[in-house]
C-alpha cells in the first residue's frame, strides 16, 4: 500500500464520521434482507473454503460450494439416487469391473468448451494422481485405466470389481485445456465462478448454457460471505447482510424473525461420536467403552446442544443413508447406570478413570457434547478433561497421529456409499484413527466389498454396522441437525444426504 | 508505625469520595467471587432442561443455551478473569519495573540489549503475542496468564526505564550519588518512591488492561478450558442468545466493567492529589 | 544521523530474532500445512509426498535461510492454502485493517487530546469530574464488547449500519469508511479516555514542580504556563502512549474486526495461525513488527527532539 493512499484514508476519515448518517440511511431499509433484491443471494459460510480446484476439496464448506460449480458423470439428488449427468447413461459389466459412460450431447463447460472423453479421461486421471490428487486419492487407486472408446463413449477399468463405486462419479469433470483450475476455475455446474477475495467471499454467477434445463438457477448471483465469528450469524441474518445460512446453530434461531426467514430442518450427515482411540488404555478394554455407552444419553445430548433436536445413531452410519441405517442398533446401550458401573467394576476400575476428551475449537458443538458428556460420565465415577484444540492440531495429533485417549467430532462420507462410513474401521485402513481392531469386522467388510450382489451386499454392510454397535468401537451419538435460514423473499432449499448445497434450486418466492 | 502509615495514607487521600466509590465497587466484586468461593446458586456446570431462560427469582441472570445458571457462570468466571488480571500483573508489573529501573540506571550495551529485546517483544502486539504462546503450549488459564504477563513485560521495562532515566539527571538524585549512596538503594528508595505515580497509574492501567486483553483473547477462543469459562469467554459465547437472553451478555460484561471501573477510581482518587492548575 | 543508522541496524537485528523465533515456534506447534491440507483425507505416504513438494522435508535452519533470503528480496512466498502469493493476498487486507487503524487514532488524538489538556485545565471543577468518571467507565469497556453494543445499539436498534455488511474499498470508498467509523469507535474510545486521563495526570504532575511554581510566580497566567511550558514536558509520557496506541489499535483491530466481520489482517491472521500457513503468519507479523518498530523509533527520535538530555552521556 502507497503511502497516498494510507494518507487519504487518515484525511477521509475525519470526515466519514460526518457522512455517516447518509450511509447508514442508505442502509437504513434493508432490514430483512438486501431488500427486494432477487437477483443476488448472499449465503454465510463459517469458514473459507480450501480451494476453487475440486480435487482439493477436503471441508464440508469447500464440498458444498463446489456442488454448484463442478457437475460429475453422476450426480446425486436430494434422495440419495444418482442420476445421469455429464454422462446421459451408465452401465457396469457383469464381473463388476467397467463401468461405461455414455456422454450426453452438447454439455458445455463455462468457458465454452464442449465436454468431450478427453476432458472425462483428464479429470479421472487427476484424481487418482497422487502427486496431484487430494482426498479421493486412495479411492481412485482402485482405477486400472480409462479408455476414450470413441467421440462419446468412456470406458472406466477397475483393478478389482466394484459395484459401490459408482458414487465416486460424482466427482466435478473439469476440461483438460485449463491447467491451473485454482486461478481459473471451469466446471460445467450450474454456476460458473465469478470472484474470489480469500477470506472474504466467493461469488458466482449463473450459467446460461448449463445442460440440464430443469437443473439451471433461478438467481443470477451468489456470493459466498465468509463469516467467521458463528457467534454473530443470528444477527448478520437478522440486519439483512445475509440471506442463506445452513447449519445455523440452534441458540440463535430464536433471534430470527419468523416474518422474515423461512426455517428447514434436516441433518448434518455426520455420525457424531465419543470416539475412543482402541488401543489406548483402558478403551483397549470392549467392557470400558461399553460401559461409557450405557452411562451416556444422547437424547440429553439432543436436548442441551439443540433443543431436543437430531438424529440418534447408534453405529457408523447416518439416517440420510436409508439404505444402510439401521434404527434398531440405536438401542443397543440404552442408558443404565448399574450397568455401567458393573462393566467398569468387572474391568478392574470400580473406583472409575479419569481421561481427556480432545476437541477441536472450530466446531462448537462438539465442544457442547462434550460438555455434557462430562456431566453424564461423573455418574459413573469417569472423569473428563476437555481439552479445546486448534482443528490443525486435532488433525496431526488425534487423527493422524492418533495421539489421544477420547475425541468429539463428526465423520462424514466423502462419496455416497457404504464404504465411505465403513471402510475406515477395518483393522489395516489408514484412516482407522480410532485403532479399531477386529477380525470379525476385516471379514465382514472384506466381504461385502467383494459380493456382487446388491442384496448381500447390503446385508454385509450391515452386518458391519452391527459389529462396530456391539463391540462399541466408538461411543455413537447423533447425526446432528442442521438449520437453515433462508430470507422470506427465496424458496426452494432442499436438503441432500451429502455434503452438498444445490443454490440452483432456490428462487425468489412469488 | 503501620497505624501510623496508614492513617496518614488515609489523610492524605486526596479525593476520598472517589476513592470509596472505587473501594464500594471493587468489595462488591470481590465479595461476589469470595461467595462464589464458598457458595454458589447452583453448581456452574450442572445443566438442566431449563433453557434460555430470562431474568427469574429462581435465575437472577437467567440460564444459558444448556440451561446453566448464568449467575452461578458469572461468580466463576468472576474468579478466572481477576486472578488471572493479578496474575498477569504480578509477571508483567514485577519483571518489567525491575529490569526496566535497573537496566534504565546503568544505561550501557545491557540496557541497550534489554531495549532490542524489548522492542523485539513490543513489535507483537500483547493479544498476537498472547496468542502465539497459548498456540505453543496450549490453551489454559495458567497459560493464558504467562502469556499476557510476558506480553505486559515491555511496556513496564519501558515506562520504569523511561521515568528512571528522567529521573537520574535529576539534582537529588546526582547528589545521593554523589554522597555515595548505593546505586540499589538510589534506584529502589531515592527514584522508584518518586515516580511511583507513573508506575502506579501504569499498574492500573495495566491491571485494567489484563482484564480486558483477557477478554479479547477469550472472545478469539483462547482461555479457559470448558465447560468453565472466564467472563470473556461468558460474553463472546452468549453473543449468539443476546436477543433471547440479554443478561448473558450484559451479567457478565457488567462484571468485567465493574471490575475495571473499581479498580481505576481507587487509584483516581488517590491520584487526584498531585497537582492543579494555579 | 549517526543515531539514526544505529538504530535501523538494531532493528534489522530485531527483525530477524522476531522471523527466526516465529519459525521456530511454527516448528514446535502441532500439524503443519500439509496435515491442514490434507484434512481427514491425509495418509502417511500422502503427508511425506505432499511435505517434500512443499520443501516442508527440508531441515528448519535450511527452510529458514530460503525464506529469509527470498524475504530479503522482497519476495514473501506463496501461502500453502490460497495457493496465491502471500504479497498479493495482504495487500487486499492490509489497506482495511490499517485504515480501521488509522481512524481508530485519528478519533482516539480528536477526543482524548483536547478533553485532557480541558480536564487539566479546569481540574477540579464539576465538569472535569464528570468527564473523568465518565472517562473510567468508557475505560473499563473491553473494546469487543463495546463492539457488541455498537452492533446492538446502532446497528439493530437504529438502523445506522447493516451488522457484517462491510462494503469493500473496491466498491465504494465512503460507504467503507462509513462502515469503519463504528468498529473504529469501540477501538477508540477506551483508548481516547486513556490518553485523556494520562496527559491530564502528566499534566498536574508538572504543574506541581518548582519550575511550574516560578513561571506562575513570574506572573504567567495559566495558558501561558500550560502552552509555553508544561505540555512540552507533560507530553513526554502521552508520547510513549501514542507511540504505544498504534499497536494497540492493531491488536484492538484483531478482535474487532470478527465482531464486525471486516475482512481485515485479523482474519487472515487468525486463519493461517490455525491453517499452519506460515509464509502468510510471518509476512503479516513482520509488517506489524517493522510498522510498530518504525514507530517507535519515530517516538525515540522525538524524545531525542523533546528532551535533548537523554543523549547527553
Amino acid at each position: 500500500m502507497s503511502n497516498i493512499t494510507r494518507k487519504s484514508f487518515l484525511s477521509l476519515s475525519a470526515l466519514s464520521a460526518v457522512g455517516l448518517a447518509t450511509c447508514g440511511s442508505d442502509q437504513g431499509g434493508a432490514q430483512g434482507g438486501t431488500s427486494g433484491d432477487t437477483d443476488t443471494l448472499t449465503c454465510g459460510m463459517t469458514q473459507d473454503i480450501d480451494s476453487m480446484d475440486p480435487i482439493k476439496a477436503e471441508s464440508a464448506a469447500t464440498r458444498e460450494l463446489l456442488f454448484n460449480v463442478y457437475d460429475g458423470l453422476v450426480k446425486p439428488d436430494v434422495e440419495g439416487n444418482l442420476n445421469p449427468a455429464v454422462a446421459s447413461d451408465v452401465s457396469v459389466s457383469s464381473d463388476g469391473t467397467t463401468y461405461s459412460f455414455t456422454l450426453r450431447e452438447g454439455v458445455k463447460f463455462h468457458n465454452g468448451e464442449v465436454v468431450t472423453p478427453e476432458d472425462v479421461k483428464y479429470s479421472i486421471e487427476r484424481y487418482r494422481d497422487s502427486t496431484t490428487g487430494g482426498s479421493l486419492v486412495s479411492a481412485f487407486a482402485a482405477v486400472d485405466h480409462v479408455d476414450v472408446v470413441d467421440e462419446s463413449h468412456v470406458d472406466v477399468v477397475l483393478k478389482e470389481p466394484d459395484t459401490d463405486f459408482l458414487a465416486y462419479f460424482a466427482i466435478g469433470i473439469t476440461p483438460a485445456s485449463v491447467a491451473d483450475l485454482e486461478a481459473d476455475p471451469v466446471g460445467c455446474g450450474p454456476y460458473k465462478f465469478s470472484s474470489r477475495s480469500p477470506l472474504e467471499k466467493v461469488v458466482l454467477e449463473k450459467f446460461d448454457d448449463y445442460w440440464d434445463a430443469e437443473g439451471t438457477a433461478y438467481i443470477r448471483t451468489v456470493i459466498f460471505k465468509v463469516t467467521t465469528n458463528t457467534d454473530s450469524i443470528g444477527m448478520e441474518l437478522a440486519g439483512g447482510s445475509l440471506d442463506l445460512f445452513y447449519r445455523l446453530p440452534e441458540a440463535q434461531l430464536s433471534q430470527l424473525s419468523e416474518d422474515a426467514f423461512t426455517i428447514y430442518e434436516g441433518g448434518m450427515n455426520l455420525v457424531q461420536a465419543l470416539y475412543l482411540n482402541n488401543a489406548e488404555k483402558p478403551f483397549d478394554d470392549v467392557r470400558v467403552r461399553q460401559a461409557l455407552a450405557y452411562a451416556i444419553d444422547p437424547q440429553q445430548i439432543m436436548d442441551y446442544v439443540s433443543g431436543g433436536k437430531g438424529a440418534e445413531v447408534g453405529s457408523s452410519m447416518y439416517p440420510a443413508f436409508a439404505k444402510y441405517f439401521m434404527p434398531e442398533l440405536n438401542d443397543v446401550y440404552n442408558q443404565d447406570v448399574e450397568r455401567a458401573r458393573k462393566l467398569l467394576d468387572e474391568a478392574g476400575l470400580k473406583d472409575g478413570f479419569s481421561f481427556t476428551i480432545q476437541v477441536s475449537n472450530a466446531h462448537p458443538q462438539h465442544i457442547e457434547t462434550a460438555e455434557v458428556l462430562k456431566e453424564q460420565l461423573a455418574a459413573i465415577d469417569v472423569t473428563v478433561d476437555i481439552q479445546q484444540i486448534e482443528w490443525s492440531s486435532w488433525l496431526s495429533d488425534v487423527y493422524t497421529g492418533r495421539k489421544f485417549e477420547g475425541t468429539v467430532v463428526g465423520v462424514d462420507a466423502s462419496a455416497l456409499n457404504a464404504p465411505s462410513m465403513l471402510s475406515r474401521f477395518a483393522s489395516d485402513a489408514d484412516n482407522n484413527f480410532v485403532n479399531f481392531s477386529s477380525a470379525a469386522y476385516d471379514k465382514a467388510y472384506a466381504k461385502a466389498r467383494a459380493a456382487i450382489d446388491d442384496d448381500e451386499k447390503t446385508e454385509l454392510y450391515k452386518e458391519c454396522e452391527r459389529i462396530l454397535a456391539e463391540e462399541c468401537a466408538s461411543v455413537y451419538i447423533q447425526d446432528l441437525p442442521s438449520f437453515v435460514a433462508l430470507a422470506k423473499r427465496f424458496t426452494g432449499y432442499e436438503f441432500y444426504p451429502l455434503y452438498a448445497q444445490n443454490l440452483a434450486t432456490i428462487q425468489p418466492s412469488e | 508505625m503501620a497505624t501510623t502509615r496508614t492513617r496518614s495514607l488515609l489523610a492524605r487521600i486526596p479525593n476520598p469520595r472517589l476513592f470509596c466509590a472505587g473501594a464500594l465497587i471493587m468489595l462488591a466484586v470481590i465479595t461476589l467471587i469470595v461467595i462464589g468461593m464458598v457458595w454458589m446458586p447452583y453448581e456452574p456446570t450442572a445443566m438442566s432442561p431449563d433453557r434460555l431462560q430470562g431474568v427469574s427469582a429462581a435465575h437472577l441472570l437467567g440460564t444459558d443455551k444448556m440451561g446453566r445458571d448464568i449467575l452461578s457462570r458469572v461468580m466463576y468466571g468472576s474468579r478466572i478473569t481477576f486472578l488471572v488480571a493479578l496474575g498477569t500483573m504480578a509477571i508483567g508489573a514485577g519483571f518489567g519495573i525491575l529490569v526496566g529501573a535497573v537496566t534504565g540506571y546503568y544505561g550501557g550495551i545491557v540496557d541497550e540489549v534489554v531495549m532490542r529485546v524489548t522492542d523485539g517483544l513490543f513489535a507483537f502486539p500483547t493479544v498476537l503475542l498472547a496468542l502465539v504462546i497459548v498456540s505453543l503450549f496450549g490453551s489454559s488459564t495458567l497459560n493464558v496468564m504467562w502469556a499476557l504477563g510476558i506480553a505486559f513485560v515491555p511496556s513496564f521495562i519501558r515506562v520504569a526505564r523511561s521515568e528512571v532515566i528522567r529521573c537520574k539527571h535529576l539534582d537529588y538524585v546526582k547528589n545521593a550519588r554523589l554522597m555515595g549512596v548505593r546505586d540499589a538503594r538510589v534506584i529502589f528508595v531515592h527514584i522508584l518512591p518518586n515516580v511511583s505515580g507513573v508506575i502506579m497509574s501504569n499498574v492500573m492501567i495495566g491491571f485494567n488492561n489484563a482484564v480486558l486483553s483477557e477478554a479479547g483473547l477469550s472472545y478469539l477462543g483462547i482461555g479457559s478450558q470448558p465447560p468453565y469459562a472466564s467472563l470473556g469467554q461468558m460474553i463472546s459465547e452468549a453473543q449468539e442468545i443476546f436477543f433471547t437472553v440479554p443478561s448473558a451478555v450484559l451479567g457478565p460484561g457488567m462484571v468485567i466493567v465493574l471490575m475495571v471501573l473499581g479498580f481505576s477510581l481507587m487509584g483516581e482518587g488517590l491520584r487526584a492529589a498531585e497537582g492543579r492548575m494555579a | 544521523m549517526r543515531y539514526v543508522l544505529k538504530k535501523t541496524a538494531t532493528t534489522l537485528a530485531t527483525l530477524l530474532v522476531v522471523s527466526l523465533l516465529l519459525f521456530v515456534a511454527f516448528q514446535l506447534i502441532s500439524g503443519d500445512p500439509a496435515t491442514h491440507i490434507l484434512g481427514t483425507g491425509a495418509t502417511p505416504e500422502r503427508l511425506a509426498a505432499l511435505r517434500a513438494e512443499l520443501g516442508l522435508d527440508q531441515p528448519l535452519p535450511a527452510r529458514y535461510l530460503m525464506w529469509l533470503t527470498a524475504f530479503a528480496r522482497g519476495d514473501a512466498g506463496v501461502s500453502y492454502v490460497y495457493h496465491q502469493s502471500v504479497s498479493s493476498l495482504l495487500s487486499a487486507k492490509v489497506p482495511v485493517t490499517f485504515a480501521l487503524a488509522a481512524m481508530s487514532f485519528v478519533l482516539m488524538c480528536a477526543i482524548g487530546l483536547p478533553m485532557g489538556i480541558a480536564c487539566a485545565k479546569h481540574a477540579g471543577s464539576p465538569i472535569d469530574r464528570a468527564v473523568m468518571v465518565a472517562n473510567q467507565i468508557i475505560m473499563a469497556i473491553p473494546p469487543f464488547f463495546a463492539g457488541i453494543l455498537i452492533s446492538w445499539a446502532f446497528g439493530m436498534g437504529l438502523h445506522l449500519f447493516t451488522p457484517g455488511g462491510y462494503v469493500s474499498y473496491e466498491t465504494s470508498v465512503p460507504r467503507f469508511l462509513g462502515y469503519l467509523v463504528f468498529p473504529a469507535v469501540a477501538i477508540a474510545l477506551p483508548r481516547a479516555a486513556q490518553l485523556a486521563k494520562l496527559l491530564r495526570g502528566s499534566l498536574l504532575e508538572e504543574a506541581g514542580k518548582n519550575y511550574a511554581r516560578t513561571a506562575y510566580s513570574r506572573g504567567n497566567n495559566t495558558n501561558g504556563v500550560l502552552y509555553g511550558h508544561l505540555l512540552k514536558n507533560a507530553f513526554l509520557p502521552a508520547l510513549t502512549f501514542l507511540g504505544m496506541s498504534l499497536g494497540t489499535m492493531l491488536a484492538g483491530s484483531l478482535v474487532v474486526e470478527r465482531v464486525f466481520n471486516i475482512p481485515g489482517i485479523s482474519s487472515i491472521l487468525l486463519a493461517s495461525i490455525g491453517n499452519r500457513d506460515y509464509p502468510v503468519v510471518l509476512a503479516t507479523v513482520m509488517l506489524i513488527a517493522v510498522f510498530i518498530i518504525f514507530v517507535n523509533l519515530l517516538v525515540d527520535i522525538l524524545y531525542k527532539v523533546l528532551d535533548p538530555r537523554i543523549d547527553e552521556e
